[in-house]
This record gives C-alpha cells, structure tokens and sequence, in this order.
C-alpha cells in the first residue's frame, strides 16, 4: 500500500470511467424544513450556487474521495473484494475515534492508516485548525453533530 | 470568537470562499482603471546540463514585480535533496513553497526507508502536485541530480508535463540561452567546459531579457557532492555608492530641550551568591 500513499493513482480512472463518484454540488444549504435557512445561512443567491467560482473548488472538495475509490477499485481489481473491505473497515472504525466536535481530535489512527502521517501537503500549512479565528458555538456544533438541530 | 453559524470545524487546505468576491471586485476596479496587486514573477534565465560526471544548474538573479526589479540577489536554485536541486522560474512564491514540500516529502522518505531519493521520485512528485492544481501553480521547474541510477535533468510544467532531457533552459530568457546550448553542447563534457557553457547560456539570457539579470549562479552536483557558487558571476553593471550619505551630527538644529527624570523607588532587593569555585 506504500507505492500507493506518495503518489497518485492515475492509471486507476480508466476502470472508473463507467461509475463517477456523484459530485455534492453547491445546492442550496437546506435547513431542517426542506428550505433555504436565511437565518443561519444568510441570503442564497441562484448565480453563487450553480457554477463554482474558482475552477478548482469542486475538484478540490472531491479530490480525496476520488483518489480513495481509485485506489480501492485497483486494489479490488489486483487482490479480490477481501483486501478494500478489510481496509474500508478499518478506515470507518478509526474515522469514530473522535472527540466532541468543536474540540481539535489529532485523527492519529485515521492518518496512521491511510499514510498522511508521511507526508506533507497543502492540508498541512494552509489553514490550520489549530490557528482558525473563528470557531462554533459549542452547544450549537454538538447539537448538529448529533443532528437535532 | 464563537459563532453560531459555523457547524463544522473548517476544512485544512485551500479555502474559495472569497473567490467570488474577488472576481466582483475585479470588474468593479477594472472600470475604475485600478488593478489588483500582482504576484512576483521570477521572470528568469535558468538552464542545466548533464556532463561526464553529474549535472550543472544555473541561474540568474533577478525577481521582477511588473516593471520593477524586486530582488537583485533571488536564490532560484532550490535544494530538494543532499543530491538533487532545482532551479524554479515562474512566480516566486509558487516555486519556493512547492519545492519546500518537495523537499519535505523527500526526507520524510528518506528517513523512512533509508535510501538516498531518486530524481524520477521527485519528478513524479512535483507532477503530482502541479497537475493536481491543474497550473494555478505557476512553477516552472528544472530539476537536476545524481543518484545511483546516474545523472537526470528533468523539466516539469506548470500543468503537469515532464520531460527527461540533456540540457534545458526555461523561463523568460530561454530562447537566447536555448541558442547557446543548441549550438555548443557536446555529450559527455568535461566540468570546465560545462560550467562554461551555462554560464554563457545564461548570460545570454540575461542580454537578451529584461527580466533577468544581476548576478549569475551555478550549482555543481556529482556523485560526491555539490558545489553550490553563488555568485558564480557579477554583473558587470553594479552599482557603486558615489558618496557619503550619513548625516553629519548637527545638521539637524536642536529647538527645545526637556528633561523629565523617572523618579524610580527601591522595592525589593535579592542578592544572589554566584559560586565562582
């Protein structure tokens, strides 16, 4: 799996050519009513929710996804259904190793795993959580994550 | 500062959220005849060679902002490894902070596995991530090296392509310093001749183009080491301070004089012995 984690999967498309992963657009952010939720999402505007504004930003938001069913999908190719099972168990039983949601968790088992604790990216400098200026309210977050808001 | 909209712990990595906004704000300032501030450009000379016993990286020195130069002593040749470097043309930023991760992928490798890296693993990873940016990096790269597979010179583009090639010259003066290599280079040079030759090709580069210029820069790598000269060259167009340009003490009149002594009390006094045995 080393080979895998420094460099891109880039031969692994050709198989995936006939199942795209479905892009979660912008559509508009619905609140609990079905709705567009002014209060908390501020005014929509249709022009800002159909295109992206920068030509990157939906490759970017989808990018780690795409790179992981490209990975699986070769490896299911080369080792049989056993070997991405095994890892995508793996990976959903370290993703529940969090803390409370407005709290920093380290994801150690997570990076451990999937090889990000080797490498250095973009996700790494720009953006530090550690260092965000704005956080959530944690009531508000807990009450989200927990999804009876 | 808690805010009650935000649901989630923000996303690491690049952030469009004031991408919109900027393409707004650019129509508007374009009316008022206003633009926004530019990155700086390398706009550069640089070129490398492959010889008998390794590989030759040059560069010049100049970083231009528009029509001003920015930098008259810019280090463009980057170190990736112990036995691989790399010369970036393009804009500054880019180039630096890419081959910084570069280099950090690479000794995170290293370390890892104990082995030196290859200049092909660079490549590959360079690609990676500029494809990956699909050329919003702006960063033309050459990257030269050693390893134990023999001397590389490779060429990676902003968007992605690479090439494995003998010698190489990139940036806004490549033309006139791809002259010079096309017509004077040899296989398997000797290190005299090759520093020679990229310090001629750059040079022409430099005549040629106004945004390089300043001081000529060479990176020797063999397989025992790497012989970093910097500058290999001075231009010959430098300046020099023609006077004096301190102030002598008095030129400035005194008008008024006002002492205020601090009126400072004793409040607590600790001696500390010092052993001095």
């Amino acid at each position: 799996m080393d080979c895998i984690l420094f460099l891109q999967n880039t031969r692994g498309l050709r198989s995936q050519l006939k199942d795209s992963v479905p892009v979660a657009g912008l559509c508009p952010q619905a609140g609990p009513y079905g709705i567009q939720d002014t209060l908390r999402m501020g005014f929509s505007s249709v022009k800002n929710e159909l295109l992206p504004s920068h030509p990157l930003e939906l490759s970017e938001k989808n990018f780690q996804l795409n790179q992981d069913k490209m990975n699986f999908s070769t490896l299911r190719n080369i080792q049989g259904l056993h070997a991405p099972l095994k890892l995508q168990m793996e990976y959903r039983a370290a993703k529940q190793i969090q803390r409370l949601p407005f709290l920093p968790s380290s994801n150690l088992a997570l990076d451990t795993l999937k090889g990000t604790d080797e490498s250095i990216g973009f996700e790494d400098i720009l953006n530090d959580t550690a260092q965000c200026e704005v956080t959530g309210e944690p009531h508000i977050m807990t009450e989200y994550k927990l999804g009876l808001l | 500062m808690a805010l009650s909209h935000v649901f989630e712990t923000p996303v690491s990595g690049f952030n469009f959220e004031n991408s919109t906004r900027n393409i707004l704000l650019e129509n508007v300032l374009d009316e008022g005849k206003t633009k926004a501030p530019k990155p700086l450009k390398t706009g550069t000379t640089i070129a490398g060679v492959v010889y008998k016993n390794g590989v030759v990286l040059g560069a010049d020195t100049r970083a231009t902002s528009s029509e001003v130069v920015a930098d008259k002593t810019c280090a463009k040749i980057h170190y990736i490894a112990p036995n691989i470097y790399c010369c970036g043309a393009g804009t500054a930023a880019d180039t630096e902070k890419t081959t910084d991760l570069l280099s950090s992928n690479l000794t995170i490798f290293s370390m890892n596995s104990g082995r030196n890296p290859r200049v092909v693993m660079a490549a590959n990873i360079l690609q990676d991530i500029l494809f990956r940016y699909r050329g919003m990096i702006g960063a033309n790269l050459i990257l030269g090296g050693v390893d134990c597979t023999g001397n590389h010179l490779y060429r990676v583009g902003p968007f992605g392509s690479m090439d494995k090639v003998p010698y190489l010259a990139m940036g806004s003066g490549d033309l006139a310093a791809m002259g010079i290599l096309e017509d004077r280079f040899k296989v398997n040079m000797e290190v005299e001749e090759a520093k020679t030759l990229v310090c001629d090709a750059i040079h022409a580069g430099i005549m040629t183009d106004l945004g390089s210029g300043n001081n000529i820069d060479l990176c020797i790598i063999t397989r025992r080491g790497v012989d970093y000269i910097r500058p290999y060259q001075e231009s010959e167009y430098k300046q020099r301070r023609q006077e004096k340009y301190k102030y002598k003490p008095g030129t400035t009149p005194v008008l008024t004089e006002n002492i205020v002594p601090l009126e400072l009390e004793l409040v607590h006094e600790m001696v500390q012995t010092m052993e001095t045995a």
